[in-house]
């Protein structure tokens, strides 16, 4: 049997880049929200915030570990099983990801390492500033690394040079390269996605300690800084995803039209709301808004869409999937604005608390920005097919020469295994942690990661 | 000296640091199933605690510099070694979330997976290290168009199964000689026997390691000959008109090299901690540096042809690349420097077991 090498490394990126992007956008969210709580403590000298911190920071470290220990697959996938693609990008993407390492990696795991530890080995004021280092430093690895996808979606700053095995993109700008059309656009979209996910995160917590009637006050006092961060980026995210959209309209026409089912180009294109792109009658049958997908590009109604009858054949992207997974991404947003602005309403109306059916409801909303998280991701992906480098280079060519369908095919189910067992053992901690509870962590040093943590008579000095 | 040269020399350097710092954790996983009883593994975990996450970075940022400067380079060794960068990947992914998940639960059989999976996790990977650099040196199938054209069974031979182990002894040396400065009382005296016993092991396949190179590629040493030798499958004339440079900087390292050696065991017995660590990551760094000099100027050698090489010309990025990347390196590393000195300098002192957790 012939096994297909490049699909095979396609499903290898895929689960592996998933699986991986299950982690670092909840540290981010959760760097944020803990800073928050920190900050409060620091200025007001309330222990209990510190107390909070505490226990966030407990989940961020079981977390941040499986990130950090899953993203290093990434970079050497690159290479492993993209050879060609890196040959082809490395002069350009290469920078990028090495800025990543320098500037944001070694801040991030360096500061990271106070936090965890440091609490009686540094002032109360290094401490947080160490906090804000560690979500700095999340922060700028998510640019560098939106940075690079967003050169392949929208490349920039670059000339071709070579030809054949050898042809390859060389720098021209630095700085185009790094603000490519999309960059920033997509940089902000990431990092809101996560702040949104991190803030559900942790009002799902909440909610389950007021629904046991436990650690009230710290679930309460949890809750409403997270409700707050919440409904603010949620409709932040609104606003920051029609730009998104509006970029891809501009630079990725056909995918565009894959996200919006559009097979032909019309003027007063409708926008769907449900739908099932039909790729063999290339008809998308559902509800829809007549002419709203051109006022929504265009700001005009009779505005022209390309459809993707525009793109030879082998130039389309996959239709239905990234249809779909857009589709659900953007109704997740809608839900999170619905059902943080209701929360917010019910919590200034002296009811949240009580609210024992959207109390429920929030408990399980943390599985909407995990969902929208990983789904934008597809439509993102997905939607550039069949190109790896916009218009530049094709998947099918990308893949690495001297590797075989077999090869990666074990390692594949070697990152099956081992992930299945990474997530098990991850739900298993951060449920123990969660029953346990903050009371749990009072007065306690936080001993996660190796928990060095020093009695104060060993101390030197 | 070019930017080519400047940037073999950049990634030279921040393997060396990812050596020095994640070697040391690695030696201590290594050594970890020595330990005996959960008070002494919990010390010797609490003593990477807080630093063994920031020297991975040293790892990830050398990968990347090396996808920057030398593109080629790092597309052919990675799908290259496809299958063995796999299993490092497993092996540092265990060894990661062994030391976060150990301490998680009291349970006898919980904490055995997990000091179990440490430990063979840092092996696997100290040695699949060891196995990757002495492809390097010996040389790989590579073809006309770059790629690889082996299998995962021609990188497993004796030759480099030798520098695997030969790493594996460094690590665990260079590990010992870590804890022999972190511990103190019963345990120290017990790790001070392991870095005893690890060094005459080490010193030993040193040896032994050395004379097979010689014997099986003496090429190794023509950059150690001021011009007298030539490298059979490196193209020379690209360092030939700098090779007093060259030969002298080696001949430095190489007596350097030997120095660090030779003060391991003088300080290990006069109780000189610190002075014997850094003897300790004085030793890796000059070994990095040998092996660097030996194959220079080719990065990975074709064993096909000499001329199918990737050397640091052919492999790299653009003038315009390495130019840009050196100026984020020249802001960017003293940043590095700072916070990996401060963070040490804050977890200084002797390791102690906590009263509670881990």
């Amino acid at each position: 049997m012939e096994l297909d090498a490049v699909l095979l490394a396609r499903i290898q990126f895929a689960f592996t880049a998933g699986f991986h992007f299950l982690f670092p956008p909840l540290t981010i969210g959760l760097a944020a929200i803990m800073v928050i709580m920190e900050t409060i403590y620091v200025r007001t000298g309330d222990k209990f915030y510190l107390m909070m911190a505490k226990f966030w920071i407990k989940l961020f470290a079981a977390t941040f570990s499986i990130g950090v220990a899953t993203g290093i697959v990434l970079e050497f996938e690159f290479g492993t099983n993209w050879a060609t693609y890196s040959r082809f990008v490395g002069d350009i993407f290469g920078s990028p990801l090495a800025a990543e390492g320098i500037f944001a990696f070694f801040l991030e795991s360096g500061f990271l390492a106070v936090l965890l530890f440091g609490w009686d080995r540094v002032s109360p004021k290094m401490h947080l500033f160490s906090s804000y280092m560690v979500l700095i430093g999340s922060i700028m690895s998510a640019f560098w690394i939106v940075v690079a996808n967003s050169w392949m979606q929208t490349p920039a700053g670059y000339h071709i040079v070579g030809t054949g095995s050898m042809m390859r993109a060389e720098i021209v700008d630095f700085w185009a390269m790094v603000f490519n059309p999309s960059a920033v656009s997509r940089f902000a979209h990431v990092i809101i996605g996560s702040f949104l996910e991190g803030g559900f995160f942790v009002m799902s917590i909440s909610a389950y300690y007021l629904l046991r009637n436990r650690h009230l006050e710290f679930a309460k006092k949890s809750m409403v800084i997270a409700l707050f961060f919440t409904a603010v980026f949620s409709v932040l995210q609104l606003v920051q995803g029609h730009t998104s959209a509006e970029i891809v309209a501009k630079y990725q026409p056909a995918k565009l039209a894959a996200m919006e089912g559009l097979f032909e180009t019309q003027s007063n294109a409708p926008l769907y709301i449900l739908g099932h792109p039909d790729e063999e009658s290339q008809k998308t049958y559902g509800i829809a808004i007549p002419g709203f997908l051109s006022f929504l590009v265009h700001r005009d109604f009779d505005a022209v869409i390309t459809g993707l009858d525009q793109f030879n054949e082998n130039d389309r992207p996959p239709v239905w999937i990234t249809f779909q997974s857009y589709h659900l991404m953007v109704a997740l947003g809608m839900y999170f604005i619905f059902i943080s602005l209701l929360s917010v309403f019910l919590y200034w109306r002296g009811k949240l608390f009580e609210n024992k059916l959207v109390l429920w409801v929030l408990v399980f909303s943390v599985i909407g920005p995990y969902v929208a998280n990983q789904v934008g991701w597809i439509a993102a992906e997905v939607g550039r097919q069949p190109w790896i480098v916009w218009n530049l280079l094709r998947t099918a060519d990308a893949a690495s020469k001297s590797v075989s369908g077999a090869e990666v095919l074990i390692s594949l189910i070697l990152f099956g295994i081992l992930y299945a067992l990474l997530l098990f053992v991850w739900l298993f901690i951060m449920d123990r942690k969660i029953k346990a509870g903050p009371e749990d962590s009072d007065e306690i040093p936080i001993l996660t990661a190796g928990g060095a943590e020093i009695l104060p008579q060993f101390r030197k000095n | 000296m070019d930017l080519n040269v400047i940037w073999y020399l950049l990634i030279g350097v921040l393997l060396i640091g990812y050596a020095i710092l994640d070697g040391f954790d690695l030696g201590v996983g290594a050594l970890h199933l020595f330990a005996k009883g959960d008070e002494e593994r919990r010390l010797l975990l609490n003593s990477i605690g807080p630093v063994w996450d920031g020297n991975e970075v040293w790892l990830i940022t050398a990968g990347g510099a090396l996808f920057a400067a030398f593109p080629h380079a790092y597309a052919t060794a990675f799908s290259g070694f496809y299958l063995a960068f796999m299993l490092l990947l497993v092996a540092l992914i265990f060894r990661a979330v062994s030391i976060e998940f150990r301490s998680k639960r009291e349970g006898r059989a919980w904490r055995n997976f997990w000091d179990y999976s440490f430990s063979v996790g840092s092996i696997l990977s100290t040695v699949l290290f060891g196995v990757a650099i002495g492809n390097m040196v010996f040389g790989m199938k590579i073809g006309s168009d770059m790629e690889y054209a082996g299998s995962f069974f021609d990188l497993i031979t004796p030759y480099t199964l030798l520098t695997g182990v030969f790493n594996l002894s460094l690590f665990t040396l260079h590990g010992a000689i870590f804890l022999n400065y972190k511990t103190e009382g019963q345990l120290q005296k017990k790790v001070r026997s392991w870095a005893l016993k690890a060094f005459w092991v080490f010193l030993f396949l040193y040896l032994v390691l050395t004379s097979t190179t010689l014997y099986f590629k003496p090429e190794m040493i023509a950059n150690f000959s001021f011009g007298q030798m030539v490298h059979k499958s490196a193209p020379m004339e690209l360092v030939q008109s700098n090779q007093i440079v060259i030969s002298s900087f080696a001949w430095v390292v190489v007596i350097l090299n030997g120095l660090a050696i030779a003060n391991i065991p003088r300080t290990l017995v006069q109780g000189k901690e610190l002075q014997c660590f850094l003897s300790s990551a004085c030793t890796i760094a000059a070994l990095i540096f040998l092996f660097a000099i030996g194959v220079f100027p080719n990065m990975i050698t074709s064993t096909i042809n000499p001329e199918y090489s990737l050397t640091i010309y052919n492999a790299a990025s653009s003038q315009g690349t390495l130019g840009i990347m050196l100026i984020m390196a020249l802001i960017g590393m003293p940043l590095v420097l700072t916070y990996t000195i401060s963070i040490y300098w804050v977890f200084r002192g002797k390791t102690v077991i906590p009263t509670q957790g881990y």
